[in-house]
């Protein structure tokens, strides 16, 4: 028996709002003139692999389909090489909406608990912060202990010819004063909150208001 | 000549053989690099996934350092930090929001930024600043006979095009012939390689690697010339497993067009940074070009005794 499954999106599967939040972002206005023309489902050279293409992307973006597009595989897919970017013809910066979709992908904490790609992203910042370098081998190694033991075991050999050909430092890079660009980016952080507390006090007040009629 | 210099993590790590092929080939050149103070990570492409402002705000903070020192330009051999301390100036330009953000911060730090650090490529100062008659005039060694594919990659000339074509560039091109390399067509010289998915998705990721030195072996190059960090790692050091999964595809001979030969069960091709092919035509030793470091060695063609 061939298993059905539904194809087409529902008016209720949207998330009203998300689309417009998405494109509110510096770099990503551009999405509202989409003409769903494939350039960038062609050009890009991941697109066989994505569940959906890039173009399908742009559109359930604009349309609100927010669990979709932030569950879908072809955001992490994007390894950020700009084709599309450069080809589209309605100079939509394609590559940025997927930085930005993987931006909220790892805040809401949308996707599988061991994918390697939101892992390492988040292992990055975190090293690049705690040291102001980053030092890759130590990287590396600490994104397969988090997501596969036995690809590291597979990484055995690729490791000892880095040692061997003098590409593997023993000791982690790092900056002297940590504490300037710490204070620097505790500023963003400050922001940002200031900024989320805006966000959930505007809709709250609405909320309370529509309750009072 | 004198640039501010800033390697990156990679530079300092897996890529190192690109900063001492750069600095040997710059010193003969007499370009002066003054390493930038303490300058940090420039975020690469992985930071942007997780907060896109921080990321310019990491960026930023080594444009301010930059731009506190007596020489303004920035040289980023890197091709993902040149490209992210360039999409931190489009964004300082073109988002006020962000401006703001990235200013704020800046002052946390007792920084400031006004905006005036050209962050420039090895390439566009070799080509456009130096110029190929003076690079010609310090080949003692011309790699006459070897056949290269240059390969570009994504970031240097994506998304921004600021020294060269977004879609056919020729500086390095231009910069390998001056020196007597023969270039083989390369159509695929601004494809992917797949970036960080080698080491995280291996079968999209390294499919994308294969392709290129597959692409390369079937033209008839005997190397492939890089420019950034993570190409040439991942061009060079996950042959192994690229062979696993491909090495006996069957391809046109490149020798003779009617015969089909396999791949190569290891896929026998150096991928070297183009600096270390410069350093090698001006006569400077292999060792102190970090040519050793390569996983596949270069064999050069035995030298035309006179006449360069």
């Amino acid at each position: 028996m061939i298993e059905l499954k539904r194809t087409i999106k529902y008016e209720s599967d949207r998330v009203p709002g998300f689309g417009h939040e998405v494109m509110s972002v510096p770099g990503c206005e551009q999405l509202e003139t989409c003409i769903q023309c494939g350039t960038c489902s062609g050009l890009c050279p991941l697109s066989i692999f994505m569940d959906y293409t890039p173009r399908q992307v742009m559109e359930l973006t604009r349309s609100d389909f927010k669990q979709e597009v932030l569950r879908s595989t072809t955001i992490w897919l994007c390894a950020s090489c700009y084709a599309c970017t450069v080809e589209c013809p309605k100079q939509i910066r394609i590559t940025d909406i997927m930085y930005e979709l993987k931006q909220r992908a790892i805040h809401e904490g949308i996707y599988p608990k061991r994918f390697p790609i939101p892992v390492l992203a988040q292992e990055f910042y975190k090293m690049s912060h705690k040291h102001g370098r980053v030092t890759e081998n130590f990287l590396a190694t600490i994104l397969f202990l988090k997501t596969n033991i036995l690809a590291a075991i597979g990484m055995w050999r690729l490791g000892l010819n880095l040692i061997t050909h003098g590409r593997f430092p023993l000791k982690m890079e790092g900056i002297k004063r940590k504490d300037e660009l710490g204070r620097m980016m505790a500023v963003v952080d400050q922001l940002s909150i200031d900024k989320l507390t805006d966000r959930r006090r505007a809709p709250a007040a609405g909320g309370n208001g529509q309750g009072g009629h | 000549m004198k640039f501010s210099y800033f390697p990156g993590c990679s530079l300092k790590g897996t890529g190192r053989a690109y900063e001492e092929s750069l600095l040997q080939v710059l010193q003969v050149l007499g370009v002066e690099l003054v390493e930038l103070e303490d300058w940090n990570c420039c975020g690469a492409t992985a930071y942007m996934a997780v907060d896109e402002v921080k990321a310019c705000v990491m960026a930023s903070r080594n444009l301010a350092i930059a731009e506190k020192t007596g020489c303004k330009q920035l040289l980023a051999p890197c091709s993902a930090c040149y490209l992210v301390l360039n999409k931190t100036k489009h964004y300082l330009h073109e988002s006020p929001s962000v401006e703001a953000v990235i200013q704020k911060a800046l002052k946390e730090g007792h920084l400031t930024y006004g905006g005036n650090v050209p962050v420039r490529h090895p390439l566009d100062v070799l080509v456009n600043d130096i110029g190929l008659p003076e690079i010609k005039k310090r080949v003692v060694r011309p790699l006459k006979g070897l056949k290269v594919a240059a390969y570009y990659g994504c970031q240097i000339v994506r998304p921004y095009a600021a020294f060269d074509d977004q879609y056919n560039p020729t500086t390095m091109d231009r910069l390998l012939e001056a020196i007597g390399c023969k270039l083989v067509p390369y159509p695929l010289k601004t494809r992917c390689c797949g970036g960080s998915l080698t080491g995280t998705l291996p079968e999209p990721g390294l499919l994308c690697s294969y392709i290129l030195l597959k692409e390369a072996i079937k033209r008839g190059a005997d190397v492939v010339s890089t420019v950034c960090p993570l190409c040439q790692f991942n061009l060079d050091c996950y042959r192994d497993k690229m062979a696993g999964r491909w090495g006996h595809e069957m391809i046109p001979d490149p020798a003779d067009r009617n015969n089909q030969v396999p791949v190569g069960p290891r896929l026998d091709i150096p991928v070297v940074y183009f600096t270390q092919l410069l350093g090698l035509a001006f006569g400077l030793p292999e060792k102190s070009l970090g040519l050793q470091r390569g996983f596949t060695p270069l064999r050069l063609p035995p030298v035309q005794t006179a006449a360069a």
